[in-house]
């Protein structure tokens, strides 16, 4: 049911965006060239910011650095209530999406869907975004160098969001 | 900031890889990831244009328009800067509508178009505004209503009731969207 609806979202939206501009009148074909030259040009604006990231992400993730993160915070995180087998989740989550899922499947694989730390892992995935990718691209695409509070008011709404989640899973799960 | 971070997790990555004796793979990587971002950029730029070509027929024919008005009232709230009736209004609602409904490279389209918008109504074109940062707080708290990659996972991996977490999920993450606007509003500085 779920896999239904959200294969027809972009049919759909296609559909009722054309057929409601060919009601307005609007010249779809040249309307439609126009914008997606836009695209291209985005695309290739972002194109070093993606490199820079690629590359801090892939060197950070190939050397296994993460275990180090994860050793240092391991005993303060015991200390305030998250549990330690989605520690590297939480690390990794505001810097790689396929990194992310990558851990939330070990995590998964090793404990379970449906145990404790599974269950976490599933819901702190579905909740959360990478940050640093999103913040580069973005503000590169504009030249933008002086991001004012963006990182930090996400950073620490990320944080605030791990400490509800985990409240929210206890509550529904213990 | 960012700086900061970019530097750690190479300098972090490339000691800890020759402490580990993993150089070889590291070497790999760079090479494996420069080609990545190149290839990652030129396979959006086919579905940037798709999606902008799609979106500049929905605004040239007023469709846009018609969906921003019924959230005016919230925007208003949330983006206090965007002056009505401004395109920027339009594509960030339109960024927030494809991240709820996990259409991802239609939001990275629609978002980055939204930051050309707002970025006409920047006086410093090397800082950000209130509303630029706001809008991306809000955007890397994440919408997505259904995460589908997780409920396959955890289908995959033989789990009762992969769909069991969603419920959970919409909860935490309109609970992180709610945090992210207030600490978002405590932060602003003056534009």
């Amino acid at each position: 049911m779920l896999e239904i609806i959200s294969l027809s979202i972009v049919p759909f939206m296609v559909l009722i965006i054309l057929v409601h501009g060919y009601i307005k009148g609007i010249d779809l074909y040249n309307t439609f060239i126009e914008g997606a030259m836009e695209g291209f040009k985005t695309a290739i604006k972002i194109m070093p910011y993606l490199i820079a990231i690629f590359i801090a992400i892939g060197i950070f993730r190939a050397s296994t650095a993460l275990d180090i993160f994860t050793s240092l915070l391991e005993p303060i995180i015991g200390l305030v209530g998250i549990p330690k087998e989605v520690l590297p989740l939480v690390i990794i989550r505001p810097l790689s999406g396929s990194g992310a899922l990558g851990v939330v499947r070990d995590i998964i694989a090793n404990y379970g869907p449906d145990s404790y730390p599974g269950v976490i892992a599933s819901i702190m995935m579905g909740s959360s975004e990478t940050i640093f990718y999103t913040l580069s691209i973005y503000f590169g695409s504009i030249g933008v160098k002086d991001y004012k509070h963006t990182l930090k008011a996400a950073l620490l709404a990320y944080v605030i969001s791990i400490f509800t989640t985990i409240l929210i899973c206890n509550y529904f799960y213990l | 900031m960012l700086n900061t971070i970019w530097f750690i997790m190479i300098f972090v990555g490339i000691l800890y890889g020759a402490l580990t004796g993993n150089l070889g793979e590291i070497n790999n990587i760079i090479l494996k990831e420069a080609q990545e971002g190149v290839s990652f950029a030129i396979s959006l730029i086919g579905i940037m244009g798709f999606w902008l070509g799609l979106m500049n027929i929905a605004e040239k024919s007023g469709l846009i328009k018609n969906i921003a008005k019924g959230f005016r009232p919230i925007m208003k709230i949330i983006f206090p800067d965007i002056p009505r009736n401004h395109p920027a209004e339009s594509w960030i609602l339109m960024n927030f509508i494809a991240n709820m409904f996990g259409v991802g490279n239609g939001a990275t389209a629609f978002g980055l178009k939204a930051m050309k918008e707002l970025n006409t109504l920047n006086t410093n074109k090397k800082r950000a505004t209130n509303a630029m940062a706001m809008f991306l707080i809000i955007n890397m708290s994440s919408l997505q209503l259904v995460p589908l990659t997780v409920v396959k996972l955890r289908h995959d991996y033989g789990s009762i009731n992969p769909t069991g977490t969603i419920g959970i999920t919409l909860l935490a993450t309109s609970l992180s969207t709610i945090i992210a606007i207030i600490i978002g509003k405590l932060l602003e500085g003056k534009d």
